[in-house]
């Protein structure tokens, strides 16, 4: 049941050519499209009935988020993809970019056909040089194919489609900070509302989806959303993709249903390396709250089950560590990133990031105050919600998680100045 | 608003810590807290910038909204409910409190820091965590310091900067906490690109940016509100005063500024402590003879005796009476000041007419708009500008021509560079590429000199491509015809290899233009400064009256008027063929009315102009010569063309009388000097470009035994043996108010209310017409007058002898003849010495450098300028601004004059340039 939708293709040879994506129907959604003017309408209501949420970590109905754009407004209207991908633990997107990219590219058109857009730009990670050059080669295919630009295949639908390599920073992915950054400014979250739908890229209504959400909608189409919701679980629609990485014997991509239990996925990864002991997960990308490893062994990689944990399915980004890790040296490690990657806007965050990393920093040191914890814990609820974008949480909320779950570990690094885990 | 039925209706009834309020339409939750007097912490908001939500201080507590609310940037909604007293939203605008005091730590949190203030309210004690590394003072600008380590990084300068003076200088560079405040790229301030408005420093809420110099922790003993000396903007600013001096300036939310400055009306204002004040009255020494080119470094004492006011004043009226008597009215003149407050622009025209019996008075309008009033006069009966600068909100389309807006207006400038930002049209023509240019959707870098064929081009291309407004042609003008048939000659193809700029551009800018539902004409002394500067006008207005764009709100036509007062001083009668409010002394009616009003005999017979005076104190054959001059604030050994011609005439005077602050070049040439007062020692109005009669307020006392300028003048005029009675200022207000039906509606009362009335204003009450010719023109047959521009050059054109042309100009720093700019500290430092603009590839030509010594001579005389190179000019030209004594521009510029205005063609000249 593995590699149904944005994988779907990863055993054909160079599956990232337009010849080998058209072997498997690659483009017979937008030719169908066109060729019968599909009323825009059903597009989002079947996408709306997939079930399909944001991969990009928020989880937001695609279907919905499409519904909010006013189809009949005039004037430009965008479809933006968020290629970030700067959560840490989270290396997906840039495999649909290596592997699948047409997939993404016809399910950018069809997202500008269903809201009446008629341009749109990926925004890609910095760092993915190959995957940014694998992708402008699979655009200038499509160009040459006619599935881009002006009046495509004879339909008068026009859409052009261009790429933009982001410059190395986390913020970007923050999906107002990206516009901004499209736009040639500093990349700084925008407050909101109003938001993207109605006040996006340059000012114009919006779409903007992850990779992954973009890259399913044609094989949603092709299959009805039905049978897409039908892959998952109630309330988690369809298969994922699910970077696996730590303390596993194989670490990797791997699209399952979304409802997999997750003992299931550390199989499929080879299971713990060494065969040491579980001790905990991030099941959702660096700012899912932390959960104990015997716990997690009975969860399903789903939102809800994830959520009812107290930790959510983000990005999908699963990071599992073994009993040979400090946790105060994981949080450290975790809040230097934070520290380094707000964007210095909003008090709270670039002010409150600085706070807590510097606070486990000398508790990791050994020289750890017995009031840092409550500290640390007043601080991190004070930032929640209270930011302008969620980075200020996603920062908070792995200091709350470890403090939850591994509290004595660090009360021993305070008591006794040094490692529990030795 | 408030109050009637509408607003009601748009209001939003919700409940704010359990209490019940209104918010008015589009009020933020913390607006209309505040109005009720609840107070909500709050760093990044200031009203009038752009709500940008950072700081997070603000944050309230909404019911059934599971996060906080930032209250600077959330609407109420009907019903409600708001708590900014809550526990928990007490709690999280402590902790941000908190957090940015430890930020700033080492820095004092005093009653100038608001972030002080707020710890203070709120109790917040020594923050629980340490302070960061910090960045360096930064102290390298002369007007504004940089000490980082108090910022707390709300951003409100940078949108100061960039939001509401579009300059375009400050930038929020890195990311998190090593998130900073920079200038340029990371420059030092002294070396970015700032222009010093200051914009910044007022917004800044901690002193982070602060004024240079001690004064931003000295606390002041009182506030005043009045105006910027300056320009014609007319800004309302307030003056925090301590000692007697001056500490710092703050713009007011006056109609024309909204609250900015520029540099020289922030920063500008140290002149008035400088050592140089004339404090005592002054008489030349028997023996020191006058020479057409005094040493003006010279010690003063060295060529004047301090004198009493009582022998002083006897003096100079004895001088005047003396010459009076043995060669007649006519033998004397004075130049009044467009710096001066109207009653005195009134009274010492007056004084001019009934003591000195003769109309021989006019001041520096000539040089600058005498032209415009000329062909506006002509055309449409009104000198003054129809709509004010504020209109370019509401104007579609913006047309700047023949002016540095940036530089002398520069707040009026902002107001232009925000409509361009917002979407509106802005057209930029002048042969220099100025810094507005860079805002403009079309740049027209035209030849100079060649105005009248590019814009006749444009005209031409209105009737060819049938874009004229037909209707408004036959129902409000006269001489259609006539200027059709002229036009014919210049179709935008033939005068495109004139002007230098290309037909299919010419024909664009003249259909966007004509298009718009309202185009506004901005023009300044590019225009006017030419012998042909009255045809460069009539282009103008026949363009708004062929197309009708006049007339309405962002319709119509507006000279940028250069002198803070030269409005209200021309419209005070500061001119010599004209009475208060424009009423031509020729005119037998006219004139029985003021011989009534002032109870004396007037002088039926127009007198001279300024450049005209001074050829008529040169010409010993001529039976008017003039022999003895009255000048108050004004500098013509600075200001007038042709210097060598000026100062030697000067020097010919039997008797001088200079009534002015400092020892100007002029002063050099006197009999007798008279200490006058400063701008902030004295109370009058003025009126700005955009007619709005203003209040400046005195805040200090004049330095030594100087005395204000009206008292002078009614001493003066007692001692010519009228019998003067003016108490004050509004006393001579009352008077101008019936001597001017235009203003006879404003009251001082009102103006100390209001602080700024716009005329027309005639009748008492009147809400005064911020935008004329609604429906006539004040012509006596009601319509606008065409009138054909023939096509003419400059009167001197570049030869194999002297090959560049000349455009003489200004600097942002420095005020005309620099007698006050230059005697700032802050000003000076920054524009310390004379340069001059070329082309780079000029420089090569010349095999010279940026900062090398330049020689430019003229026919008339010859100075040495340091070499700056400047992109923005064209090959061929070179541009020199007038405020520097030791490379005096007008040295060079001819004293031709344009028929009409009798203005002088300071624009153009030929020179010749080499290294020195
Ligand atoms: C700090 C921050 C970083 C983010 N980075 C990414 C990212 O790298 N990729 C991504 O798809 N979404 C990222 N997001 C989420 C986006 O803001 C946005 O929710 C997403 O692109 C929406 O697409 P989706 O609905 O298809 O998930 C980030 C959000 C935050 C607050
Ligand atoms: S929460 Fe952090 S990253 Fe987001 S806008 Fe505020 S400072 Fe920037
Ligand atoms: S310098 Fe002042 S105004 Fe600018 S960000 Fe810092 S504290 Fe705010
Ligand atoms: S005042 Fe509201 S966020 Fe700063």
């Amino acid at each position: 049941m593995a590699n149904e939708v944005c994988f779907r293709n990863l055993d054909l040879d160079r599956p990232w050519l337009l010849d080998q994506y058209q072997r498997r129907g690659g483009y017979e959604m937008i030719t169908r499209i066109l060729k019968d003017q599909v009323a825009p309408s059903q597009i989002i209501d079947e996408v709306k009935k997939s079930g399909l949420r944001g991969r990009g970590g928020a989880g937001f109905p695609t279907g919905l988020k499409w519904s909010f754009i006013n189809r009949d407004l005039p004037g430009a209207k965008y479809i933006v993809c968020n290629s970030d991908e700067g959560e840490p633990g989270t290396f997906k997107d840039r495999d649909i970019l290596r592997y699948n990219p047409h997939a993404l590219i016809e399910g950018m058109v069809i997202a500008g056909y269903a809201v009446g857009a008629n341009a749109g730009f990926n925004y890609i990670r910095g760092e993915f040089w190959e995957p940014y050059e694998r992708f402008e080669a699979a655009l200038e295919e499509a160009r040459k194919a006619g599935f881009l630009g002006k009046d495509i295949l004879g339909s008068g639908f026009d859409f052009a489609l261009y790429s933009h390599l982001g410059a190395g920073a986390y913020i970007c992915g923050e999906e107002t900070a990206l516009l901004e950054s499209i736009e040639g400014k500093k990349g700084q979250p925008r407050y909101k509302p109003p938001f993207p739908a109605q006040f996006g890229l340059y000012g114009r209504p919006t779409i903007i989806n992850n990779t992954e959400s973009l890259a399913s909608v044609p094989e949603i189409l092709r299959n009805g959303g039905e049978w897409f919701r039908d892959l998952g679980v109630e309330n988690s629609g369809g298969s994922k993709l699910f970077s696996i990485s730590g303390n596993v014997s194989r670490p990797g991509n791997y699209e399952i249903p979304m409802g997999t239990p997750f003992a299931e996925l550390l199989e499929m990864a080879g299971g713990v390396r060494g065969g040491r002991e579980l001790k905990a997960v991030i099941p959702g990308g660096s700012s899912a709250p932390v959960i104990p490893g015997d716990q997690m062994l009975g969860l399903n990689m789903d939102y809800d089950s994830i959520a009812q944990a107290g930790s959510m399915l983000g990005s999908g980004a699963v990071i599992v560590m073994d009993d040979t890790n400090c946790m105060v040296k994981v949080l450290e490690r975790m809040s230097y990133f934070y520290y380094e990657e707000s964007c210095g806007q909003c008090t709270p965050c670039r002010e409150g990031t600085g706070w807590m990393y510097r606070v486990v920093h000398r508790i990791e040191q050994g020289e750890g105050r017995q009031e840092d914890l409550e500290l640390l814990d007043d601080v991190a609820a004070k930032i929640q919600g209270r930011t302008i974008c969620a980075l200020g949480d996603a920062a908070a909320m792995p200091v709350a998680g470890m403090l939850k779950h591994f509290r004595d570990e660090f009360q021993y690094h305070i008591d006794h100045k040094k490692c529990m885990v030795g | 608003m408030p109050g009637s039925p509408k607003a009601k209706l748009e209001t939003v009834a919700y409940h704010l810590n359990g209490s019940a309020i209104n918010a008015r339409p589009g009020e933020t939750i913390l607006e209309s807290a505040a109005r009720h007097g609840v107070e909500i912490p709050h760093l990044c908001h200031k009203p009038g910038l752009r709500p940008d939500g950072n700081c997070r201080a603000c944050l309230v507590e909404i019911e059934g909204e599971r996060v906080l609310a930032i209250a600077c940037c959330r609407r109420p909604t009907p019903g409600m409910a708001v708590r900014s007293d809550s526990e928990r939203a007490r709690r999280s605008q402590r902790l941000v409190l908190e957090l940015l005091r430890s930020d700033v730590s080492g820095t004092p949190q005093d009653s100038a820091n608001e972030l002080g203030q707020w710890c203070q309210r709120l109790a917040i004690a020594k923050p629980r965590f340490p302070e960061g590394p910090q960045p360096p003072a930064d102290l390298s600008h002369p007007a504004i310091a940089v000490r980082l380590d108090a910022c707390i990084q709300c951003t409100r300068c940078l949108r100061a900067c960039r939001e509401i003076q579009v300059n375009d200088v400050i930038g929020y560079a890195h990311r998190g906490a090593a998130s900073r405040i920079v200038f340029d790229l990371d420059a030092l301030l002294r070396t970015s690109s700032c222009v010093g408005c200051g914009e910044c420093v007022q917004a800044c809420p901690t002193s982070a940016l602060a004024p240079a110099g001690a004064s931003r922790f000295a606390a002041p003993e009182k506030a005043v509100d009045s105006l910027c000396p300056y320009c014609g903007v007319g800004c309302q600013l307030r003056l925090q005063v301590k000692d007697n001096r001056i500490l710092r300036v703050e713009g007011r939310a006056g109609p024309a500024n909204q609250g900015r400055l520029c540099i020289k009306g922030r920063f500008g204002f140290d002149y008035v402590q400088h050592r140089e004040r004339l404090t005592r009255p002054l008489v030349r020494r028997d023996g020191v003879a006058k020479t057409p080119n005094p040493d003006f470094t010279a010690d003063l004492r060295r060529v004047f005796r301090e004198a009493t006011w009582e022998e002083a004043m006897q003096r100079a009226a004895a001088g005047f009476r003396d010459i009076s008597e043995r060669h007649g009215p006519h033998s004397l003149a004075g130049f009044g000041s467009a710096k001066g407050s109207n009653e005195e622009a009134y009274l010492f025209q007056k004084l001019i007419r009934t003591g000195f019996h003769s109309n021989n008075v006019d001041h520096c309008t000539r040089l600058c708009h005498a032209s415009s009033v000329a062909a506006l006069m002509q055309m449409i009966g009104s000198g003054a500008v129809s709509n004010p600068v504020a209109d370019v909100r509401k104007a579609e389309v913006i047309l700047v021509i023949g002016s540095n807006t940036t530089e002398n207006h520069p707040v009026a400038a902002s107001f232009m560079k925000n409509a361009a930002h917002a979407g509106k049209t802005l057209i930029v023509m002048d042969p220099r590429r100025t810094a507005l240019a860079r805002h403009a959707d079309y740049f027209l870098q035209f030849r100079p000199d060649t105005d009248v064929a590019m814009l006749n081009g444009m005209m031409q291309t209105l009737i060819e491509e049938d874009l004229t407004n037909d209707e408004f042609i036959a129902s409000r003008t006269t001489g259609f015809a006539a200027l059709k048939a002229h036009l014919a000659a210049f179709p935008a193809e033939r005068v495109a290899p004139i002007c230098g700029i290309s037909a299919r551009t010419l024909r664009q800018v003249a259909r966007v233009y004509a298009g718009s539902r309202g185009s506004m004409i901005f023009w300044g002394m590019g225009i006017s400064q030419h012998v042909h500067g009255t045809d460069n006008a009539r282009c103008l207005i026949n363009l708004a009256l062929l197309t009708g764009q006049i007339g309405r709100p962002g319709s119509g036509l507006h000279p940028l008027r250069g002198q803070n007062n030269v409005q209200g001083a021309s419209d005070a009668g500061l001119i010599p063929m004209v009475f208060p409010d424009y009423q031509r002394v020729d005119e037998p009616e006219a004139r029985r009315r003021f011989e009534s009003l002032w109870g004396a005999p007037l002088d039926a017979r127009p007198g001279l102009t300024v450049v005209e005076i001074m050829h008529a104190i040169g010409d010993a054959d001529a039976t008017d010569r003039i022999r003895g001059m009255y000048i108050m604030g004004e500098n013509p050994a600075m200001s007038d063309p042709n210097l060598p011609h000026a100062r030697h005439a000067l020097s010919r005077l039997d008797h001088l009388v200079v009534q002015d602050i400092f020892p100007t070049e002029t002063v050099f040439y006197a009999d007798v000097v008279l200490p006058a007062s400063a701008f902030p020692e004295k109370t009058g109005s003025f009126t700005n470009t955009d007619r709005r009669v203003q209040l400046g307020r005195q805040a200090l006392a004049p330095p030594g035994e100087a005395r204000a300028d009206l008292e002078i003048l009614v001493d003066m005029a007692r001692h010519l043996g009228l019998d003067w009675q003016y108490a004050h200022p509004r006393a001579v207000f009352e008077e101008m108010r019936r001597a001017m039906p235009s203003m006879a509606g404003i009251t001082w009362e009102r103006l100390e209310r209001e602080g700024s009335v716009t005329y027309p204003c005639r009748r008492e009450g009147d809400p005064g017409e911020e935008v004329l010719f609604g429906e006539v023109f004040p012509t006596a047959d009601g319509k606008g007058h065409f009138a054909a521009a023939p096509f003419s050059r400059a009167a001197e054109l570049p030869d194999a002898e002297f090959p560049w042309i000349l455009i003489t100009g200004r600097r942002l720093e420095h005020w005309h003849t620099g007698a006050m700019t230059r005697r700032s500290r802050v000003l000076d430092a920054i524009q310390p010495a004379p340069t001059v603009d070329l082309h780079p590839t000029d420089l090569d030509r010349l095999a010279a450098g940026t900062g090398d010594p330049l020689r430019i001579r003229s026919r008339r005389g010859e100075v040495v300028a340091y070499a700056r190179a400047d992109p923005g000019m064209q090959p061929g030209q070179v541009h020199l601004p007038f405020c520097y004594r030791e490379a005096a521009a007008n040295l060079l510029t001819i004293d031709a004059l344009d028929p009409d205005g009798k203005i002088p063609e300071f624009k153009f000249c030929a020179v010749r340039i080499e290294p020195a």
